[in-house]
This record gives structure tokens, C-alpha cells and sequence, in this order.
């Protein structure tokens, strides 16, 4: 079962990006402690992008045409893994490089294309997703933000929420219901590229349980947009979506949001000496996962680079990964706190609160758990 | 890469039914479907061309073992490969019939897998191979087949040099292949129960909780694939990291997907009669075999903290897909 899930190696070539992706995170994190270097996803940088985009590191699947690199998952793979193991600040051009610019290019106009893509690739536009709402979670479909044909477009009323970056980014492809009701379910709804700075827009932060805020609520009110805003084609939202979130789940972050903690700890271990067959047993037990799981992603990733759209492979790596994600603050503050006469630096101490606090998104953002094991189960024939 | 795979999972299928897998257990088993297998060559799948042999790679042996697991297999088939190609390394010629395999010092106790069935034990002792007789015969009543086996260097034949530790490192590449083998199975068994089985008026695959069950039991099977994929990814017999992240990955995984087997199947899972019982009590003893999870996970843990290298630097180096 679930044959299609095998074995892959990242080709030479890609490979051969990684000294150079190396180099710039370094440089980008040099000065931060590991606290800040954990929170990865949510350092927004631009001046870091823009600084990728400029080494050819961004819109690594797009083609040379629209100032893409023409290469493929893999390579977008070892950019990302490098990005995340240092804790480099990826939040900036995150969604448009992994979600959106791929979106575009699949189902957006030529005119869209050349607008949005090489901007993306050089690091300087930067996208949210607008799928949720307060009524619309894991029932994504049931939408009710709406977007109305105008004489010259779209009118959008409605509220998204839990937007990651939305205050900094210069658009959102939202999903809108564009006919029907929330009862038609999957008919009926369109995505759409909104220009945050359109005027109706009110963007707020919702400050979250770490004291940080990288996700917002956004309210439209007559907000009008232009006809092209339409990407894709009207009623297929719901198809598009589903494409697009094989892109979101089956990365190596569904994997390394910890990652900055486990390093921390395991130098912190080296640096005291301790070695019981306790201590390696837990250090063995997270390098196994570790690495059967990247070799998970990488075998999933084999398949988005053979074109297709591995959506329960996906959902398989995402929620197996963000089991391990959880697991290593629990293990670690565990491991901490069994031997307190043991001397934590604050750096330490600071990363794994952080960690531990903001541990429970890591299986919420991109789908929940139990949304993830339905797409299984559904893929397994029981659905 | 396996043109010779869908060949030899039909012979397997057809050497190793159900009925034959517990005639087995019971002590009689078919010498015919041993010879069977002798004649087909693929029990030197892993010895080089010029030896005689097939000179499969390790990477493309995996999936052969992942054969047995799906089907049960009692005989000591995955042991006897491993065997015939450390005693081909040594320039030894092997011995006809099934080779148990273990690492173990001589004189002293130890239960190894498929010794009930086998003739030869080819064992690992102080950075040296030995092969030695077993006595043969299955002692208990738990149809593991397997057996308490004293070896005596004395007795026993000298064969060479071997990494230490390779052997059980090979041994333990292929229980984690027979686990994922057998998780597979199991996993398929399952959602298709669960598909058929009706209660409070529908099939009880359509009851969430059961859904939610079944997906973490999928995840762990394809886990202990890759992570067998991953031990047999590098050189034969194994470095440690490659064998330690195999074994442990799907010793962990084993328990829980017998667990999850049995709820799911209710009573009819623990009867004899049903076939469910054949693997899930396998995957109970490869999971202990040639070492569990946490024996696996002291050694890598080790390994892990003499490099000063990140994590991700080291599974990267150390322990990447083939
Ligand atoms: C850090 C973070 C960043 C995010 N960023 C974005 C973003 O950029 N853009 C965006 O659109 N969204 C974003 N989200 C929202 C995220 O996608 C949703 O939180 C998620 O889909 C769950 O929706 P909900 O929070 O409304 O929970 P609910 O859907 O209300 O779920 C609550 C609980 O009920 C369970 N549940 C719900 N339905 C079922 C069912 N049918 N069967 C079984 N259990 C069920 C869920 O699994 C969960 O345990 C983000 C969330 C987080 C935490």
C-alpha cells in the first residue's frame, strides 16, 4: 500500500546549490540566538529575500521565462532544508515560493504570469493565503467570504482570520464563494489575487500565546477589484486548493520546526559531557525519525517533480512529521528537567519555551491532524 | 531496477500460503519448498557475479525481504541470503539447507529467529565469522520458530574476519524489511476488514475513530519501509547509523501496528484460524530480534553525539535515500 511513496535522492546538481544557500543563512543569522533562530517561519526579512532572489534561490520551479531557475522540487528542497536548519527568517517570500508562484504559474493568465512571477522570483512581492475564516476551518469549503461580479470586476465582502503575515505581505489569494451558498459545498467558489493596499481592507494582528504576531484578521468591505484579480477559473477553487495544498504539506518544514531546539540541545549536551545510554537512546531515537522522515519528504517531493499531485502522500509526511515537530520540546524539556542540577543557558531555556508554547500550531497550520488521517483513511479506501 | 521482484514474490506466494506458514509452525515443514528455493538462485541474490551469484545490490535486496514479511515466511530465507554472501566475501563455500544468523559468544544462550529450521548458524564473535550446527529443532511453544542456541568454537569452522558488528547489523536491515513486509500486509488486511465488517448498520471503516486509527497505522508502515530503504541504502553489511535508523524506526512502528491491527479485527483477530495472528506475532518477534528500538537507538544516539556536525547535517551525510 502506498507503493508510490518510494525511495529518492536529491540529484547532483541540486545538491551542489546547497553551499551557496549555506552561506547566506550564516551570514543572515550570525547575530541571532537560538530563540530567535526558532522562530524560522516567522522571521519576516525582506532585505534576506530580496537577497535570495538576487542568488537565484527564489521560484527555483518556474521557468527561466518568468525569472525562474527551471529546475525542479528538489532543488526548491535543499534551498528550504538549508533555510530551516540554520533558522534563517523565511516568513517574507515563504508562501509566494512554495505556494503561490506555482499556483500562477499552473493556473494563471500570461498577463498574470509576467506580472507576478518574476517579482516573486526576485524576492520582492510577497503573498498570504486567505483560506480560513471564522466559521470556515477545517471545513474549508463551507466559505463565505464572497466575492460579486461588478461591471469592471470583483466586489469582495467578508473576513478572513488566521493569516500568516498578512500585515506585510502585498497580496492574498483568497478563496471566495463567487455563487451559490456555503450549502453548495465545493461548487461555487474561485480564488482570487487581492491586492492588500486595495482600499476596504482593514488588516489586523492577533497577537499569539508567545507574545508574537505573524497572523492576522482581515476584513473586506466593498473591497473592488479589477477583473483579472480572478486566477484560475471560476468554480474551480475548490480543485485548485486541493492541488495547492500538496504543495503546502509535503515540504521538509513539516519536519524542521524544531529543529533549532534539537541543535541547541545536543550541543548543549556535547558541551556538559553527559552521555548515559539514556540520553543517547533519546538522541538515537530522534535521529532515526529525522531521518526517515526527511526521506519521506524527499520521496514525496519525487513525486510533485514527476508532475503529479501527491495529496494523501502529503497529508502522510505532514502529520508523521508534526508528531516528531511536537514531540521534541516534550522529550527535551523532559531530558532538562530530570537533571536539574544541571546548568541551562538562558538561550537554551528561552528556545525551548518558545518551542514548547508554540508547538501546538505546528499540526493546526496547513490542516489539522485529524483532516490529514480523513485524507488517508480516504486514500486508504475507506472513505 | 526489479524485474526480478514480481517473480519471486510469486514464488514466495506459492511456497508460503497460510496453510504451509503454519505447518511450519507445527513443526512439519515442506522440505520441497526449501529446494524449490535453492534451485531458483535467489538465495545468492547478494553474492557477486564472480562467486557465483546473483550480485543483486543491497539497495535492490530490500525489497525482496519486504517479500517475505508481506507473506510470513518461516524459514529462515532473508538469513540464508545474508549468510551465503558474508560466506562468498570470505571465499568459503556455503553450506546447503537454512543458516540461522547471530551475534553471540560462544557457550552462552541465545534465542535466534529461524534456527528452529535452520541446519547452520553462521555467527559473529569477536570480529569473526564461525559457522556451527544447531540442533534443529524448536524449543517451546510459542511457534516462533525460534530457538535457544548454544554454539562451541570448538566444534564450530572458522569462516574470517567481519566488520564488528556487521553481521547484526545486516540481521537487523532484515527484520526492519521483514517488519515493514508484514506491516503492509497487515495494513492492507485491515483497511479491507474494516470495509466489510458491519455493525450499527454500516461498515465499521466508516466510523472516524477507526479512520483515524487506520491512518496512523498506514504511516507507520510506509515509515518502516523507508526506514529499511535507508539501512540498505550504503554498503553490505551495513555502517551503524544505516542499520541503528532501520531497526529502530520499525521496531517502534511494530508494536503499534499489531495493536492496531488487533482493535480493528476485534475477537476474530486473536483466533487461530485467522490469518491476521501469522504476522503480527512475527512482527512481535522482529521487533526484539538482532535488537529492539532502544538497543538501536544507544548505538545511533552515541554516534550522533561524538559529531560535531547539526542534525540535519548528519542524517544528511550519514543517512540519505539511496
Ligand atoms: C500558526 C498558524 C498559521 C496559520 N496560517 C494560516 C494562513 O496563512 N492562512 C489560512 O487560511 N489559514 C491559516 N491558519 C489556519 C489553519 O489552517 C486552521 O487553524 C486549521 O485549518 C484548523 O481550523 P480551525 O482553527 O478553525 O479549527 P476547527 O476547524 O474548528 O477545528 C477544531 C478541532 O476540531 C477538529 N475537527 C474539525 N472538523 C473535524 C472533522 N470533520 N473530523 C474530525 N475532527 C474535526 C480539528 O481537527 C481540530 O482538532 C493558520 C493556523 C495557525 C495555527
Amino acid at each position: 500500500m502506498f507503493d508510490t511513496l518510494e525511495p529518492s535522492s536529491l540529484p547532483p546538481e541540486d545538491e551542489a546549490l546547497r553551499s551557496r544557500v549555506r552561506a547566506l543563512a550564516a551570514a543572515a543569522t550570525a547575530a541571532r540566538p537560538a530563540d530567535v533562530r526558532a522562530r524560522s517561519w516567522q522571521g519576516f526579512d525582506a532585505d534576506f529575500s530580496r537577497k535570495l532572489g538576487a542568488a537565484g534561490l527564489l521560484g527555483l520551479t518556474l521557468p527561466k521565462a518568468y525569472g525562474g531557475g527551471e529546475r525542479g522540487p528538489f532543488a526548491r528542497f535543499v534551498v528550504v532544508e538549508e533555510l530551516l536548519s540554520a533558522g534563517a527568517p523565511v516568513a517574507a517570500h515563504w508562501i509566494a515560493d512554495r505556494q503561490s508562484a506555482p499556483l500562477i504559474l499552473n493556473y494563471g493568465t500570461e498577463a498574470q504570469r509576467q506580472f507576478y512571477l518574476p517579482r516573486i522570483c526576485r524576492g520582492e512581492l510577497f503573498f498570504c493565503i486567505g483560506m480560513s475564516e471564522p466559521g470556515s476551518g477545517s471545513d474549508l469549503a463551507s466559505v463565505r467570504t464572497r466575492a460579486e461580479r461588478t461591471a469592471g470586476g470583483w466586489r469582495v465582502n467578508g473576513q478572513k482570520i488566521w493569516t500568516t503575515g498578512a500585515m506585510h505581505c502585498d497580496y492574498m489569494i483568497a478563496l471566495l464563494r463567487t455563487s451559490g451558498s456555503a450549502e453548495d459545498r465545493h461548487a461555487g467558489l474561485s480564488q482570487l489575487i487581492i491586492d492588500l493596499k486595495a482600499p476596504g481592507i482593514t488588516i489586523r494582528p492577533i497577537v499569539d500565546l508567545t507574545g508574537d504576531a505573524h497572523f492576522c484578521e482581515i476584513f473586506f468591505e466593498d473591497v473592488d477589484l479589477p477583473a483579472d484579480a480572478l486566477i484560475g477559473a471560476e468554480g474551480e477553487g475548490w480543485k485548485q486548493v486541493t492541488a495547492e495544498l500538496a504543495f503546502e504539506r509535503s515540504g521538509p518544514e513539516r519536519i524542521y520546526s524544531s529543529v533549532v531546539l534539537l541543535d541547541a540541545w545536543a550541543r548543549h549536551l556535547q558541551h556538559i559531557g553527559r552521555d548515559d545510554p539514556a540520553v543517547r537512546a533519546l538522541v538515537g531515537d530522534f535521529t532515526a525519525r529525522l531521518a526517515t522522515l526527511r526521506a519521506m519528504s524527499i520521496a514525496c517531493t519525487a513525486r510533485l517533480a514527476a508532475g503529479e499531485s501527491p495529496v494523501v502522500e502529503a497529508s502522510l509526511v505532514k502529520d508523521l512529521g508534526t508528531a516528531f515537530e511536537q514531540h521534541l520540546p516534550v522529550a527535551i524539556g523532559d531530558d532538562l528537567a530530570a537533571h536539574p542540577d544541571e546548568p541551562v543557558s538562558d538561550e537554551l531555556y528561552r528556545t525551548l519555551t518558545y518551542v514548547t508554547h508554540v508547538a501546538p500550531s505546528f499540526s493546526l497550520r496547513g490542516g489539522t491532524r485529524e483532516i490529514l488521517r480523513g485524507i488517508i483513511a480516504r486514500g486508504m479506501g475507506l472513505r | 531496477m526489479t524485474d526480478f521482484l514480481d517473480p519471486f514474490e510469486r514464488m514466495i506466494a506459492a511456497l508460503f500460503s497460510p496453510a504451509a506458514v503454519r505447518a511450519a509452525e507445527r513443526g512439519e515443514p515442506d522440505d520441497r519448498a526449501w529446494s524449490e528455493l535453492a534451485a531458483s538462485g535467489f538465495l545468492d541474490a547478494l553474492v557477486p557475479e564472480d562467486a557465483g551469484g546473483a550480485g543483486v545490490s543491497f539497495a535492490d535486496i530490500v525489497p525482496l525481504w519486504l517479500v517475505l514479511g508481506r507473506h510470513a515466511v518461516p524459514c529462515p530465507v532473508g538469513e540464508t541470503m545474508i549468510a551465503r554472501a558474508l560466506l562468498a566475501q570470505a571465499g568459503r563455500a556455503a553450506p546447503d539447507g537454512p543458516i540461522a544468523i547471530a551475534a553471540q559468544a560462544p557457550g552462552a544462550a541465545g534465542r535466534v529467529i529461524g534456527a528452529a529450521l535452520g541446519r547452520h548458524l553462521l555467527v559473529e564473535w569477536e570480529g569473526n565469522l564461525y559457522l556451527a550446527a544447531v540442533p534443529g529443532e524448536a524449543d517451546g511453544g510459542d511457534r516462533e520458530l525460534a530457538a535457544s542456541v548454544r554454539w562451541d568454537s570448538e566444534a564450530a569452522t572458522p569462516v574470517g574476519p567481519i566488520v564488528p558488528g556487521g553481521l547484526r547489523r545486516a540481521a537487523a536491515v532484515l527484520r526492519a524489511a521483514l517488519i515493514a513486509g508484514a506491516a503492509d500486509r497487515l495494513t492492507t488486511m485491515t483497511a479491507g476488514y474494516a470495509n466489510v465488517r458491519i455493525q450499527f448498520g454500516k461498515p465499521i471503516g466508516k466510523q472516524q475513530a477507526l479512520q483515524q486509527q487506520l491512518a496512523v497505522m498506514a504511516e507507520d508502515m510506509v515509515a518502516a519501509r523507508i526506514a529499511a530503504h535507508i539501512g540498505g541504502a550504503g554498503s553490505f553489511p551495513p555502517a551503524l547509523a544505516a542499520a541503528a535508523t532501520a531497526k529502530s524506526v520499525a521496531s517502534g512502528a511494530a508494536a503499534r501496528v499489531a495493536a492496531i491491527a488487533h482493535a480493528v479485527h476485534g475477537a476474530i483477530g486473536i483466533s487461530e484460524e485467522y490469518d491476521l495472528q501469522l504476522y503480527t506475532r512475527r512482527l512481535q518477534a522482529w521487533r526484539l530480534a538482532d535488537g529492539s528500538e532502544s538497543y538501536w537507538n544507544r548505538l545511533l544516539g552515541a554516534e550522533r553525539l561524538a559529531a560535531p556536525s547539526g542534525s540535519v547535517d548528519f542524517v544528511r551525510t550519514a543517512l540519505a535515500p539511496a
